[in-house]
């Protein structure tokens, strides 16, 4: 681990030279709004911001991935064969990610990369990416990661962590891979104690900044049973209008469902996002559906998160505190009640 | 608008206790200072979470189809007409409502306070009748409700509702002829090439999330075609044409029946203005029919309709 600098004036020849070996991803506004986007060229990336409105994690698990090709003519030497879908992993930065976001892939990684399974496709962008963090100097009133094992400089899941210290950036090394991108980079000039000291007050000064909390102490030891039959479902439930727009926006939603789609004679095996606010997550063949009402789609989503996570992966909750859901949820169903709700039973 | 509160719930309280209804429909406060919740209040004790304010932008006559309780609901201009809508559409009987109406002023859109905040964070709202005052950390501006409503109240012609059992204030001036279509007309003036390449360029970061669709009270389909698995008409990916089809459709099916209450707009989490869509179908309906939806419960809507006088000698 070590503490280098780098003088935001030369940010720019910084991501030029990132740009030699990596691909990078760096928040973009596009449409008043910020998000991920390859860095090409010509294009300001904009660190004015406290969450990117879309997580970065389609970056790792796009919302539409071709997963297979077959082709269907019977005269074909390959015809009825499954093949996995040429792609490339090039090796990748995404720059600017949040803590936050950086420890939600943390929370995925859990269900895509585990002794049971390996997903070729997550596992492979995760080898080929280096998490270039920003700590947040200015957390928004409806971030909470300091109550879910996050905070706004949180170093888990990041090769490098910036802070923003006015002209200047401290980039802390925490991993291999971040000593490897800034000696690339010719990021050479290492930090003095004076400046080490102003990035540990503005972590210590962002953490106060945090001034919304949930409690979680006692998700754990609560039963399924108790928490699956609380009277307060139906209350939650009542105003969701079971979109997508919290799974969707969520950085650590991570359910899918996997289509053929197929023209003329040849087909693609394509993983979309799915929601389980959709009635059709969990329509079954048959017809019968076990979640018909939205009460229960709302229950599922917040026991998934606040206790089956925690109970099968001893990991904590799904959750990061980002606040995405709280902000955009258009008729207003915050997680947070309901984090009180659950945990006060 | 914010002196309805008051009144709305001195009304929920009293018919809750008479039982003239079993459950009223209505808003409460938001955790955030620009959101308010819907909500469903089934004891007169606690009428008083009812709340009214300028950000109660979803339409609450999305809450009525299949319910079978009396129901008390809230209802600004273009919930009322919405009412209406569902009324002729079968989908609630009118002896089961008792409408509380609530003569408007427009709703206030969040998301033009926040662009005009680039960045900087409301944490408090004070609002008057024409005025609202938003604080934060370092600043605060009060700023003109007029200058910050949504497009569509911009435009409205029916901010009183159409239907109702009861009022909370007297009535508002309806507006005095605006020409709501403008931003129509210079899409219709377009050629077909730049038409198609406004809309798929206004739907390109569409993530299939379906708010729009969900908060709209006209998509009360038990299964949207979208979501029909067998046969599945339309694909699941992010893939242009797919989403393309989705806004079509779903548009056309609100044909005759869209009142632009804006719920689509205001619910979409990436900013996509998907009224451009039905917007053109209103005015269209509006200039062939002579209709605009919900305004009565004696008449169905007119795509809806036949009469064996129709203008149109293939239909006859």
């Amino acid at each position: 681990m070590s503490d280098k600098i780098i003088q935001k004036q030369d940010l720019p020849d910084f991501l030029k030279s990132l740009k030699k070996t990596y691909e990078v991803f760096a928040p973009i506004k596009e449409n008043g709004f910020h998000r991920f986007k390859p860095l090409k060229g010509e294009e300001n990336i904009d660190l004015n911001f406290t969450n990117t409105r879309l997580s970065p994690k389609s970056l790792l698990f796009p919302q539409s991935e071709r997963m297979f090709e077959f082709n269907l003519d019977e005269k074909s030497a390959d015809a009825n064969i499954v093949k996995e879908a040429p792609k490339d992993y090039p090796p990748a930065v995404i720059f600017g990610i949040r803590p936050c976001d950086a420890k939600a892939l943390r929370v995925m990684n859990v269900n895509f990369d585990n002794p049971e399974f390996r997903d070729p496709w997550w596992v492979r962008r995760m080898e080929s990416m280096t998490f270039v963090g920003l700590g947040c100097n200015e957390p928004s009133s409806t971030c909470f990661c300091t109550s879910v094992g996050s905070g706004p400089f949180n170093e888990e899941g990041l090769d490098v962590l910036l802070f923003d210290l006015g002209e200047r950036f401290l980039a802390r090394t925490l991993t291999d891979k971040g000593e490897k991108l800034l000696d690339e980079a010719g990021v050479k000039k290492d930090a003095d104690s004076a400046i080490k000291k102003k990035a540990d007050a503005l972590k210590e000064e962002s953490e106060k900044k945090i001034s919304s909390k949930v409690p979680t102490d006692k998700l754990k030891e609560k039963k399924v049973n108790d928490l699956f039959n609380a009277p307060f479902w139906d209350d939650v439930a009542f105003a969701c209008i079971n979109c997508g727009t919290c799974t969707f926006l969520c950085p650590t939603c991570w359910c899918f469902d996997i289509q053929d789609e197929i023209t003329k004679k040849q087909g693609d095996r394509i993983r979309n996002w799915d929601s389980c606010m959709f009635p059709l997550f969990t329509l079954h063949a048959s017809g019968h559906n076990p979640r018909p009402e939205k009460v229960q789609r709302v229950r599922q989503r917040f026991m998934h998160k606040l206790k089956y996570y925690g109970d099968k992966y001893n990991n904590g909750v799904a959750c990061v505190g980002c606040g995405r859901c709280v902000k955009y949820c258009p008729v207003n169903i915050d997680i947070r009640e309901v984090f009180k709700l659950m945990n006060d039973l | 608008m914010i002196e309805y509160v008051d009144k709305i719930r001195e009304i929920a309280k009293k018919i809750l206790e008479e039982k003239t209804v079993d459950v009223i429909i209505g808003f409460k406060k938001g955790t955030l200072p620009l959101m308010t919740e819907p909500t469903l209040i089934n004891d007169a004790e606690k009428t008083d979470q009812l709340y009214w304010s300028s950000f109660c932008n979803m339409n609450l006559a999305n809450y009525l189809p299949k319910r079978k309780e009396k129901i008390g609901i809230i209802a600004k201009g273009c919930d009322s007409r919405n009412i209406a809508v569902h009324i002729v559409e079968n989908q609630i009987k009118r002896e089961q409502l008792y409408i509380i109406g609530v003569p408007c002023k427009g709703m206030v859109d969040r998301r033009k306070i926040i662009s005009f905040l680039d960045g900087k964070e409301v944490k408090e709202i004070i609002e008057s009748d024409a005025d609202i005052t938003v604080k934060g950390k370092g600043f605060e501006h009060t700023l003109k409700k007029d200058d910050y409503l949504q497009d569509n109240c911009r435009t409205c012609m029916h901010r009183n509702p159409v239907i109702y059992d009861t009022m909370v204030g007297d009535l508002v001036e309806e507006r005095k002829d605006p020409d709501p279509y403008d931003d129509v007309k210079e899409i219709e003036e377009m050629g077909s090439e730049e038409r198609w390449g406004f809309f798929s360029n206004l739907v390109k970061d569409c993530i299939r999330c379906y708010a729009c669709r969900n908060a709209c009270p006209l998509c009360y389909c038990p299964t949207c075609f979208v979501d029909e698995s067998d046969p599945q008409w339309v694909g699941k990916s992010i893939d242009h044409t797919d989403t393309m089809t989705f806004h079509i459709l779903r548009a056309y099916h609100c044909a005759g029946r869209c009142t632009d209450c804006g719920a689509c707009q205001q619910a979409c989490p990436i900013d996509i203005n998907v009224r451009y869509f039905t917007r053109k179908l209103n005015k269209d309906v509006l200039a062939l029919f002579n209709s605009e939806a919900g305004l009565s419960i004696e008449e169905r809507p007119p795509l809806d309709t036949y009469r064996p006088d129709d203008y149109d000698k293939f239909i006859r």
